[in-house]
């Protein structure tokens, strides 16, 4: 409502710069995208041509499409990058579901302690834990395993943080209602907690599947062998050693890693929003 | 079916004392509500009856059994919350379904997919889809079955968590301001509602609430309670026209009682606000008291004399049926409030000087502390005009 109101009292000249800040911003993000399809259909000469169109002279996306399903394991790259953001994901929720639970709705010593850690955790980058995470996958013996790609990324410290915010939100009287009703707290958890805020879970979700998808830095530590390669891994290797300088097949390539995530996120985008607000402001 | 007995109760969130000592039973079929002031710890015994906090002195037996420790689902307890607390996600059939599936089917009966392939599961979730739509029938939601509860008003919203509460028949009934998010209309049609259901399952009701009209109309018997001590325990009559103290009797009854300040001047006279009252009164000459005049004890009077106050007239409240007057007396700063019957009194108009007299079997006693000063003249319970509900 706030939001809409502020909106009428701008005036026409602050609008139209709003605008051009948001055109630019989009455009900047937006791009790099743009030049990676662009090129993904054009003839290895065009791309290097003086002069720059975005449809290109000749088309060539069959072939470089083709090329960039053949030349590399590209399937099997998506499929190991489907499998392991899967079971990363279900195991965060399977994880991150109870915790929240404990922190927004027990009372239990040292309640804010551990929130305080686990907010700690939330501030702490990944990549700093990637040499004791390193050691440790050598001694538990599981580096170049698909466990090496999954176990570290289980325990998720913004998950517990984003669904107690949301869990928070929802009034006690229906844990004790349900508690009443004879369910026991995992119980609660699941047919109620979860399903309440679905809204939440597919925001984290989003969040959680595009990071996985997309990292490079992790895989490239854990994995050697090229048939656990994660998509964007296989890319860079695919790089190095299939393609070189033809970059036609390697943007194709690009683009067909990108394009399920885009998919997924236009569809599920309205839940995205959603549950980034819905535990920040209490309707 | 049971009775409920609650022994010397503490409870304390950090430093503030919520629940002291509070003791009280409440006999199988009773229909008892626990009145009192939004914070005055009412909501918290209820909890603590029904498991869902625990209690740091004293203890809880509901039907002979002592269910300290005994944890909510156990105690053979139904509540309805104020919220209503119904599961935004589920049918109106499974929100009021899941106490039962809880209950009857076992674990891996409930499991999504292979439970409906046991033997037993399709029979007994049966069953349950009859009390479920049997139960919602007799609520009047029979046809809502099918909908979420953000599709329902808020009155079907109440019904669907009273038949949550019914469906497994318990022993005693909690509810915790069941009324409170309704608008007036409402509010007085399920309060009808809920009498006829206590009425029709003979259970055990512990009801919360700080409406005094829902408390009156409902009980068997009120439990007053303030700054988490019970103050009286007695039935809705009594606890108007009887009060223990001067709490209760402030508390009860809208517009408030009026409290005056006097002296006893002899044996069977008392001084107040420059008239002279005739009480028989147990109370040394020159003891301070504390006279309470209910504003429907006092009539209007056309000359001054024994037992009269006489004031000008602040201000005429016409109601209809009645008419408040506020009367500013002689060295008192609270108005007076009489409720006049429009026939027996003349025009009154602000500013003019008006004789009322007390019923003095009407009047209540209170020593300067506060506590009942009970009269020789008191009759155990008196038939009273019956209790009116709170007007605007």
């Amino acid at each position: 409502m706030s939001a809409v109101a502020s909106v009428k009292g701008f005036s026409a000249l602050a609008r139209i710069l709003r605008h051009v800040v948001l055109l630019v911003t989009g455009a900047l993000i937006l791009i790099p995208f743009l030049w990676m399809i662009s090129l993904s259909i054009k003839a290895p000469g065009e791309i290097f041509h003086a002069s720059f169109s975005v449809w290109p002279v000749q088309f060539y996306g069959i072939e470089n499409y083709e090329k960039a399903l053949s030349e590399a394991p590209l399937l099997r790259y998506m499929g190991n990058g489907l499998m392991v953001c899967g079971l990363i994901l279900a195991l965060q929720i399977l994880l991150c579901a109870p915790c929240a639970y404990a922190l927004a709705k027990l009372r239990f010593f040292g309640r804010d302690l551990v929130f305080g850690m686990v907010l700690a955790g939330l501030i702490l980058p990944h990549q700093v834990l990637s040499l004791p995470l390193f050691i440790l996958g050598y001694k538990l013996a599981i580096l170049n395993t698909y466990a090496a790609l999954i176990l570290p990324y289980v325990v998720s410290p913004f998950g517990i943080f984003l669904f107690r915010q949301f869990f928070k939100t929802i009034p006690d009287d229906v844990v004790h209602a349900a508690r009443l009703d004879g369910l026991s707290e995992l119980a609660i958890v699941w047919k109620v907690m979860v399903p309440m805020a679905l809204p939440a879970v597919i925001a984290f979700a989003i969040f959680s599947v595009v990071g996985h998808w997309n990292d490079l830095f992790w895989p490239l530590i854990a994995v050697r062998d090229q048939s656990l390669m994660p998509p964007p891994l296989g890319i860079l290797v695919f790089k190095n050693e299939e393609a070189g300088s033809d970059y036609g097949p390697l943007m194709a390539a690009s683009t067909l890693v990108v394009l399920p995530l885009t998919i997924a996120f236009l569809a599920a985008q309205r839940w995205f929003v959603e549950g980034l607000t819905g535990g920040a402001v209490k309707q | 079916m049971a009775s409920v007995l609650i022994k010397s109760i503490s409870k304390d969130y950090g430093q503030a004392p919520v629940l002291r000592s509070v003791s009280l039973a409440i006999a199988d079929g009773e229909f008892l509500t626990l009145l009192g002031p939004s914070g005055c710890g009412k909501s918290t015994l209820l909890r603590i009856l029904a498991g869902l906090e625990a209690q740091d002195a004293g203890s809880v037996s509901i039907g002979e059994r002592v269910v300290d420790g005994v944890r909510p689902k156990r105690r053979d307890i139904a509540m309805v919350f104020q919220s209503y607390a119904l599961y935004p996600h589920m049918s109106v059939a499974s929100n009021i379904a899941l106490p039962l599936r809880m209950r009857r089917l076992s674990a891996l009966q409930r499991l999504p997919l292979l439970g409906r392939l046991l033997p037993t599961t399709a029979q007994i979730a049966e069953d349950i889809g009859v009390e479920v739509s049997r139960t919602a029938k007799s609520l009047g939601i029979g046809d809502l079955l099918s909908r979420k509860p953000g599709q329902l008003s808020g009155g079907q919203r109440q019904r669907v968590a009273v038949a949550r509460a019914m469906v497994r028949h318990p022993a005693v009934f909690l509810m915790d301001e069941p009324l409170s998010n309704l608008d007036a209309k409402l509010r007085v049609q399920m309060r009808a509602e809920i009498k006829e259901l206590h009425q029709r399952l003979g259970v055990t009701f512990v009801y919360v609430t700080h409406d005094q009209a829902e408390a009156m109309t409902l009980s068997d018997r009120v439990a007053v309670m303030l700054d988490g001590e019970l103050l009286q325990v007695a039935p809705p009559q009594s606890i108007y026209s009887d009060p223990d103290n001067r709490r209760v009797a402030e508390f009860i009854g809208s517009p408030k009682i009026n409290l005056l300040d006097g002296v006893m001047r002899e044996r069977g006279l008392i001084d107040v606000a420059g008239s002279t009252i005739p009480i028989e009164a147990d109370a040394l000459a020159g003891t301070p008291l504390l006279l309470g005049i209910r504003p429907e004890a006092l009539y209007f009077v056309a000359h001054a004399g024994q037992g009269v106050l006489t004031g000008s007239v602040r201000m005429v409240e016409h109601m209809g049926s009645d008419l408040f007057v506020h009367l500013d007396l002689a060295g008192i700063d609270q108005p007076l409030i009489a409720r006049l019957l429009p026939e027996r009194a003349p025009h009154i108009a602000p500013g003019q000087i008006l004789h009322v007299g007390a019923r003095p079997d009407r009047i209540l006693l209170f020593t300067r502390d506060g506590r009942r000063l009970r009269r020789e003249a008191d009759p155990v319970c008196r038939h009273v005009a019956p209790f009116r509900e709170a007007v605007g």
